[in-house]
């Protein structure tokens, strides 16, 4: 039930961005590929990291929310005039704060979250170490 | 009548639930035996009244009884006969007599069926089964009772949201569902067996038939919905991470970690609390991806579909059933042995092994669902995305995936490396050239698809060793069940990994008889017209689609537009070969009455699907042997019991 | 089984229930929040970025960021004409104007006659308005909707940010942060 109305409303938010629809076409950039696939591709890799903000829960990349599309009109533009793909990020973090990468920014209030399999991992042997050493004796002795 | 009769019969039910838990917890007494003989029937009798009170519901939707405020609120006199069918559980009170009515009915089977177990950890686990049911009867019969009547019949239904009458949203979300509370089943197992310290072999052959049962419909759930979700959002991606994705991700790797660790437990008597506390854990999962979703607690765009308030019950649910269970744990498993030993290299080993990796990808899961809040508790709002998730999980997911080849073909408690070397070669060669060849061909792609893509090769193929030297025609159908289930994790890896590595996209802005290319196929706008359907009308855009030099196909995408309640959707339009899809999205019209296209060739990506489809499949087959072969064991023991009865008469 | 077992260590058996419990107090901490959806700008404190946006509607001038760099705080508004909540927080514009308030506007993907026809409609609080289209100035201050308002101090520095409607009741608070932007 719960992913039936989840589906239903991630939908709706698609179709629906919270108000009234502008009357304006999209971005030149919005919807269009840039001439260079090199630079293209460039783009897709940080639009897909981008998180859309009018609908919360979307990649810019994924979304046919206006500003979405707007967003990608500001990244494709850039990356067309050779900047980097960090330094737009780097950019946009400055004025949304972190919640815009879907990236997890370098930055100890995210190192738990890059220490986490290292611990997962380091508990996983603590828990194993004993045991296994133990049955290889015993496995040897017989 | 009919509704008043499905009240009636689910206090029945929830006051037989008490009663169940009542007896069982006499009979687990010293003295208490005489109530030993009356938990089964009355588990029995709950599952009854259950099944019952469900039909009720299904009826009362069926014949769109409008006295009745949930159906009026529901659904609609015009509405086909399925989705009358369906709109019995797509709302939440619905939805939640369908929760109990799965829960006490497996009850009921797990009390006629089940006679392996010590008869004391039987009755604890019916008891707990009783425990946690009653939780949900409190929820359904206090909070929100779908049986309540209108004091004036409405004159008509409000009708099903539109954009939920899709045959798969119509059934995609009662599989998930019947996953999920499949896995309390196990939950209960885990319970019965800690209170009566019988945690062995018998427990874990009871329990797994109903861990499988579940898996298999978690698995398809989640494939199903991933497919649903490529075709309905209109921008190819099938994966998100998102977190009422991760909501039913969570529970099938504790599944998966479970149905493995009990095995080993079955068959070698090792593993004993950890098998436990995985029964626990799965369980936890599927009730913490409950109250993910409903609480509406972590930040996205399903916020909408909440209510805090029965968020929170949820939560103190939670809290009594797991927290309870896991002290229960604490208390216990420091007398639970962890049974036999075995060599570092030995199949047990491998599973050890397949175990920690589930279980790390199932915290990372977790802990990067739940980051976000953790970080705004610290006063920062974050985002964690597939950037994240991808790579991390590919840390614990790639090394399963390698040894999935070797597992399956080791001795149980101790194998010389030596024995298998020359088979393990033949999956890490073709690892190798299929690496290779990725480079060499296609340098530009990243690393985890390039990766994803030769472990995914060798795997298709070392899943089929195991069967390698076997007589096939002995070997076990649940042998084959796990070759197929490993095949299919190889070839939706493959799907994937191609997906994400070899993908193009075309965006374009068309007029009518212009001509584009997407990967290997030339696309040519046809026609643009409005079509109608039975509550939508839409544009209609023809396009067609040649593979190289061959024969074109037509495609039809749509953008629709909803009139009650308004809303927009893009239709896809899909079109399969053997080596990949096309994916083709009709979006607005320009301003200069050009058309935006959306084009994507995806190689190979319906193999994703497929695999997910054979992973179930080999849960099927395995669940059919698994019980084929019970049903003979008893059939055997009970004829075995029955001659010596007649031995007796006779003497 | 001839071996004893080794003694499994106490922490590990209690370790599931303390994460749970780490969980729960989390979500409960989650739930008793106050719901907080909106995206709040990062970029409070820093200068307005370099922009010259064409006029929103004939008759008005167009904006840019010179025209914040005058020694005395300002409003800056961002609105649209499609948008419901700009209509409902107009009155409240028009109070703050009457009040000697200085309002620039952002109209964001706008055509000329709907700004025209909007404020026609709500009044006409702005002394200039500017015509964003590709939200470039929306994103250049980390605006992430409509409407949305910024208090701007004399040298063009963003102050504060005011997400959604201005209400009645969020007047003072406005008010005082045009003053405090004028210490």
């Amino acid at each position: 039930m719960r992913i039936l109305l989840a589906l239903l409303f991630a939908l709706l938010a698609l179709a629906q961005p919270a108000t009234a629809q502008d009357l304006l076409p999209p971005a030149p950039y919005a919807y269009k590929q840039l001439e260079d696939p090199a630079l293209e591709a460039k783009a897709q890799r940080l639009m897909e990291t981008l998180r859309c903000l009018k609908c919360q829960s979307q990649a810019i990349s994924d979304s046919d929310a206006p500003m979405a599309g707007d967003m990608r009109h500001q990244v494709r533009t850039r990356i067309a005039a050779g900047e980097d793909p960090e330094a737009i990020r780097a950019w946009l973090v400055e004025r949304y704060g972190d919640y815009v990468s879907y990236a997890p920014q370098n930055k100890p209030i995210m190192w738990p979250l890059f220490a986490a399999p290292l611990v997962i991992l380091l508990l996983a042997a603590l828990l194993l170490r004993g045991r296994f050493r133990r049955a290889g004796i015993k496995g040897d002795g017989q | 009548m009919i509704a008043e009769l499905g009240l009636a019969v689910l206090w029945m039910a929830a006051a037989l639930a008490v009663l169940q838990l009542f007896a069982g917890v006499v009979a687990l007494r010293p003295g208490g035996a005489a109530m030993t003989g009356l938990v089964r029937p009355l588990a029995v009798m709950q599952g009854a009244l259950v099944a019952v009170s469900f039909a009720s519901l299904i009826t009362l939707f069926l014949e769109t009884d409008l006295s009745v405020k949930l159906v009026a609120e529901n659904s609609h006199s015009m509405k086909p006969v399925i989705f009358k069918l369906a709109g019995t559980w797509g709302n939440h009170e619905g939805s939640m007599l369908l929760w109990i009515t799965i829960m006490a009915v497996s009850g009921g089977i797990v009390a006629l069926v089940e006679k392996r177990l010590r008869e004391d950890t039987l009755i604890a686990t019916l008891a707990g089964q009783a425990f946690v049911s009653l939780g949900f009867y409190a929820f359904l019969l206090l909070s929100s009772n779908p049986f309540e009547r209108l004091p004036e019949p409405a004159p008509e239904g409000a009708g099903l949201n539109p954009l939920l009458q899709d045959i798969g949203l119509a059934f995609h979300p009662p599989t998930l569902y019947v996953g999920y509370v499949g896995l309390s089943v196990a939950f209960s197992f885990a319970i019965g067996a800690l209170v009566t310290r019988d945690v062995g072999p018998a427990f874990a052959r009871a329990m797994r038939p109903w861990v499988l049962g579940a898996w298999i419909f978690l698995t398809v759930g989640i494939t199903a919905g991933s497919y649903w979700a490529y075709y309905t959002l209109g921008w190819g991606g099938w994966w998100f991470w998102d977190p009422v994705e991760n909501a039913s991700l969570m529970p099938w790797l504790a599944a998966t970690a479970l149905l493995h660790s009990a095995s080993v437990l079955a068959s070698r008597n090792a593993l004993r609390a950890w098998t436990v506390m995985l029964g626990v854990i799965a369980f936890s999962m599927s009730m913490i991806g409950t109250f993910l979703v409903r609480s509406g607690i972590l930040t996205s765009v399903h916020a909408f579909a909440v209510d805090p308030e029965r968020g929170s019950f949820i939560l103190a649910l939670l809290a009594i059933y797991i927290g309870g269970a896991l002290a229960l744990f604490g208390l216990r498993a420091s007398t639970v042995t962890e049974g036999e030993r075995f060599s570092l290299f030995s199949r047990e080993a491998s599973l050890v092994f397949n175990n920690v990796m589930l279980c790390g990808t199932l915290g990372i899961v977790l802990l990067g669902t739940l980051y976000p809040l953790l970080t705004e508790a610290f006063g920062t709002k974050v985002s964690v995305g597939p950037p994240y998730f991808n790579p991390v999980s590919a840390i614990f997911v790639l090394p399963m995936m390698a040894v999935m080849c070797v597992g399956p073909l080791l001795r149980w408690r101790k194998d010389k490396p030596g024995r298998i070397t020359a088979t393990v070669a033949i999956p890490a060669l073709l690892f190798a050239l299929v690496l290779l060849a990725v480079v060499v061909f296609a340098p530009a792609i990243r690393v985890l698809p390039m990766l994803g893509i030769a472990i995914g090769a060798g795997l298709a193929v070392g899943s089929w060793l195991p069967l390698r030297g076997r007589n096939l025609r002995r070997t076990p159908l649940s042998v084959y069940g796990m070759v197929v289930a490993h095949f299919g994790i190889g070839v939706a890896l493959l799907g994937a990994a191609s997906e994400s590595a070899f993908s193009t996209e075309r965006l374009a802005a068309m007029n009518v008889g212009d001509t584009q290319t997407v990967g290997p196929i030339t696309i040519k706008l046809l026609n643009i017209e409005p079509v109608a359907g039975p509550n939508w009308t839409a544009l209609e855009a023809t396009v067609s689609a040649a593979y190289k030099d061959g024969a074109p196909v037509t495609l039809h995408p749509q953008a629709r537009t909803f009139s009650s309640p308004p809303g927009e959707r893009t239709e896809s339009a899909l079109h399969t070969r053997w080596n990949g899809q096309l994916y083709a999205v009709l979006g607005n019209e320009g301003e200069d009455g050009r058309w935006q296209m959306r084009f994507w060739w995806k190689p190979f990506v319906p193999l994703l699907w497929l695999g997910g489809l054979l992973v179930a499949l080999g849960g099927v087959l395995s669940l059919i042997g698994r019980v084929a072969h019970d049903v003979k064991r008893l059939r055997a023991e009970g004829k075995i019991a029955w001659r010596k009865t007649r031995m007796e008469q006779v003497k | 089984m001839s071996e004893p077992e080794p003694k499994r260590s106490r922490i590990a058996i209690w370790l599931p229930l303390a994460l749970f419990g780490a969980f729960f107090a989390l979500v409960i901490w989650g739930l008793v929040r106050p719901a907080d959806r909106e995206v709040a700008s990062a970029f409070i404190g820093k200068p307005l970025p370099q922009f010259a946006l064409d006029a929103a509607t004939d008759g008005q001038p167009g904006l840019s960021t010179a025209d914040f760099k005058v020694g005395k705080p300002k409003l800056l508004n961002v609105f649209a004409s499609w948008c419901v909540p700009c209509a409902i927080e107009s009155p409240q514009l028009d109070a703050l104007a009457k009040q000697g308030v200085e309002i620039d506007g952002v109209a964001i993907r706008d055509r000329k006659e709907d700004v025209a026809r909007f404020l026609a409609t709500n009044g006409n609080p702005f002394q200039r308005i500017g015509k964003d289209d590709l939200s470039e100035v929306q994103l250049g201050i980390g605006s992430s909707g409509v409407p949305e308002t910024f208090v701007i101090d004399g040298k063009g520095v963003i102050r504060y940010q005011h997400l959604g409607e201005i209400r009645p009741e969020d007047m003072d608070l406005i008010l005082r942060k045009l003053q405090e932007a004028g210490q």
